[in-house]
């Protein structure tokens, strides 16, 4: 009972709090609770969407259990990559957490998502299992890509994952022709094209988002600014860093990135925007504690200080921690059980994807082409079917 | 549908009931109706396209790819007559064929909607199918040809017309990296069904950045596959394959070849993707063209007739993986071979092709292979120089009675 009197410091106004008597972790409670975010919103060119979100224990929980199941993938990652397990360019997103699940608190799996090479967790939040991102990772044919994609080619199609790309900027135009599809084929659905402070200053970004406006796509393109292109911090690349504001006729919004709840109302409020009225830019602003990649230290550009000050203020599971415990959902342990749960599940995860074997040699020429190709030839003035390609 | 057994002039394969994969090559069946189980030819992983060496073949695509001359020639024993149009037109009517047979079929590309297509493909398709299939884009062809691979991924097929094919140089990345490599790059759970196409070669005095051949450029790409159409009864066909395979497809046009008259049947044909096309059968030399030097070839094929020459000329058609069934069968008969293209000397398509005859077909050539390409320069402007940069057909002459001494 001490815990009702326990508040957390600045943080957190929780204007009212329906407690729930019970606090064991699996009750699903879903009575609602309104909870601030930490800062407003800010908009260009459209009013942004209020401060208060309406959430549930549950999904609090929820929230809470995945990104501590997020982060704990990322530093086993980050440990199999020195153990020389994974190989090549491995991204890490730790620090991040927040812009997946409160992404996927908002939307559906028709949505489509698309990201670049930072894509291990998005692709976990959009169903992808711990065994098969594992795999992937250590090149196994287990993997969700065969083994034959690696860390930057994460892609779920049955759930709208479209990747996991390695050339910056790229996928924004794709990510667009998933919603000219969306459009198309009429299904009332939206794609988020992310991409980060680095690749908003690529030419086709602004092609792409010509178009989207354009014709009225349901696209909404999410800059995940984590204030370094690699080692090259946001200032010394980008003249105007307000990159809500770069699609000058499209609308914007500004979004603490480090608040999951404040990216679950955002991206709530962008989907119903680009179906009406097409695409919007969300400016998510977060950070990453690790390097740009395995081989970046990550401090040679950024002082210790700062990544343990953000560490210390604004890290995203921190934050819905003191959230639950505040509003009494939880208890200090079983939040912590939760963590070592997590921790177990990913040990298991990265010793079954240890077992599973390299892919056959003749994987190498799968997949090149569709097999088959598909065609039909004969000749009408022959009469006769030369060839039936499966 | 009635069906008639034909025997083309120039068939090399007698008619047998051989199963095709225990032969070494296939033969032609005639079947009385078009029954799809009949015969199908599974690619498995152990074939490698583009490396169509003789011991793939039985395994593999073993099309009987010797077409007949009577391919761009009134089917006189079809049972309707064809009719006469040009090869804009017939490219067009391929396309307006596939868009009506799918809707998924969409056009993307720099004015081919209201204006109807810089060479006419396009036109009048706007109206009728509406401003999103048939979309109009801004001029930015690194975006668009990423925003057409992103809709393939969800089901559409999408034809991305490049103005000049020069331009898609802009989209090299879309083409090359998400084109050609999706698929492989996500173990096989997207397919990207686009066909890319637009016109280049050099003819029309257009200066240097738009006379420029793009098949050097693109021929390494994993998992594109490249034609080329020479006449209006294969730019209908290649174009209707193309839309309906389900592999990224670059359809290379050429722009002197536009106005071309030619007869094609009435009833709907799709042409084989992987197929070279027997434009004359001979048996003193081969000559391997593709595009618009099939003309100056077959030109130069007359002076060789009246030289006493007989050379057999084909069309490779495929760029991207080669025929080599028709073309070794071809090596095999003739022992010497000659090939003309367009492109530039340097790594080009001719020189692709040199290096797989001479790895698979070597024990057969009478002679080095003779390569003709264009001068590697760019282009110029004035009309005498430009046409210096391509081959000529004296050249081509010259050339089979140099190899044929």
């Amino acid at each position: 009972m001490a815990q009702l009197t326990r508040r957390s410091a600045k943080l957190l106004e929780p204007i009212s709090a329906a407690v729930s008597a019970t606090r064991h972790l699996t009750t699903s409670s879903t009575s609602p609770i309104t909870v601030e975010t930490s800062l407003p919103f800010t908009g260009h060119k459209i009013d942004p969407p209020s401060r208060s979100v309406e959430t549930t224990p549950q999904e609090l929980l929820t929230f809470f259990r995945d990104m501590a199941l997020m982060r704990r993938m990322e530093i086993a990652a980050d440990s199999l990559y020195k153990a020389k397990l994974i190989r090549g360019f491995c991204h890490l997103y730790d620090g991040q957490e927040a812009v997946s699940v409160g992404m996927e608190a908002a939307i559906t799996k028709k949505d489509c998502i698309i990201t670049a090479y930072r894509d291990h967790c998005i692709f976990l939040g959009r169903g992808g299992t711990l065994f098969e991102t594992f795999a992937e990772l250590m090149g196994r044919k287990d993997g969700c890509s065969k083994g034959k994609g690696g860390s930057m080619h994460f892609y779920k199609k049955d759930s709208g994952f479209y990747g996991g790309h390695g050339i910056v900027g790229a996928q924004v135009p794709l990510g667009i022709g998933l919603s000219f599809a969306q459009k198309y084929n009429k299904d009332e659905n939206v794609t988020f094209a992310m991409y980060g402070d680095g690749a908003a200053n690529q030419g086709q970004l602004f092609e792409a988002l010509n178009m989207a406006a354009l014709w009225d796509l349901p696209s909404i393109l999410v800059c995940e600014n984590n204030h370094y292109g690699m080692g090259t911090a946001e200032w010394r690349s980008a003249k105007s860093p307000s990159y809500f504001k770069r699609g000058d006729y499209a609308p914007g919004l500004k979004v603490d990135g480090m608040d999951a709840l404040a990216v679950k109302q955002a991206c709530k409020f962008a989907k119903e925007h680009a179906l009406k009225n097409g695409p919007i830019i969300l400016e998510m602003d977060t950070y990453r504690y690790h390097g740009h990649s395995m081989s970046d230290p990550g401090s040679t550009y950024r002082t210790r200080d700062e990544i343990s000050g953000v560490r210390q203020e604004r890290d995203p599971i921190e934050r819905i921690r003191k959230l639950i415990i505040s509003h009494d959902l939880a208890t200090e342990k079983e939040l912590k059980d939760t963590e070592k749960e997590v921790r177990k599940e990913v040990d298991e995860a990265i010793a079954k994807a240890k077992e599973s074997p390299l892919p056959d040699a003749s994987e190498l020429f799968t997949n090149v082409h569709v097999k088959g190709f598909g065609v039909e030839a004969f000749g009408a003035d022959r009469k006769e079917l030369r060839a039936v390609l499966p | 549908m009635a069906a008639a057994i034909m025997q083309s002039v120039g068939a090399t394969t007698a008619i047998s009931s051989v199963n095709y994969k225990n032969s070494g090559y296939a033969s032609r069946r005639s079947f009385p109706e078009r029954k799809r189980s009949c015969l199908s030819i599974h690619c498995d992983g152990s074939l490698t396209f583009g490396m169509n060496n003789q011991n793939n073949r039985s395994a593999g695509l073993s099309t009987n790819a010797v077409a007949s001359k009577q391919d761009n020639v009134t089917a006189s024993t079809a049972s309707k007559p064809g009719h006469e149009l040009l090869l804009f037109e017939a490219l067009r009517e391929g396309l307006e064929e596939e868009m009506d047979r799918d809707p998924h079929v969409c056009v993307m590309g720099e004015d081919v909607g209201h204006y109807g297509g810089s060479y006419k493909v396009t036109k009048g398709l706007a109206p009728k199918y509406g401003d999103l299939r048939v979309l109009d884009t801004p001029i930015a062809e690194n975006s668009f040809t990423g925003m057409a691979i992103g809709a393939a991924m969800t089901g559409l097929r999408p034809i991305i017309e490049g103005m000049n094919m020069g331009f898609l140089l802009l989209a090299f990345n879309q083409i090359s990296n998400n084109c050609g490599m999706l698929h492989y790059t996500s173990g096989g759970q997207f397919k990207i069904p686009v066909v890319i196409r637009g016109p280049g070669g050099v003819g029309r005095q257009l200066g240097a950045e738009h006379s420029q051949r793009l098949e050097s450029y693109f021929q390494s790409i994993p998992g594109i596959q490249m034609v080329a159409c020479s006449t209006p009864y294969n730019a209908k066909g290649l174009m209707k394959a193309a839309i309906r395979s389900d592999n990224p497809v670059i359809l290379f046009e050429h722009v002197l070849l536009y106005n071309l008259k030619g007869n094609i049947p009435d009833e709907e044909y799709v042409c084989s993707l992987e197929e070279a096309e027997m434009v004359r059968p001979g048996e003193h030399v081969t000559i391997l063209t593709y595009s618009r030097m099939r003309y100056h070839v077959m030109q130069a094929a007359k002076t060789l007739v009246n030289k006493g020459y007989d050379p057999e000329v084909i069309d490779i058609r495929s760029l991207k993986p080669f025929d080599l069934y028709t073309i070794g069968n071809s090596v095999k008969k003739t022992h010497r071979v000659v090939i003309v293209e367009e492109c530039m000397r340097t790594g080009g398509i001719g020189a692709s092709l040199t290096a797989s005859i001479n790895e698979n077909f070597h024990d057969y050539l009478d002679a080095p292979i003779v390569c003709l390409s264009s001068q590697d320069v760019p282009t110029p402007y004035a009309g005498t120089l430009e046409e210096w940069t391509v081959v000529q057909p004296a050249q081509i002459v010259a050339a089979v009675e140099q190899i044929c001494k």
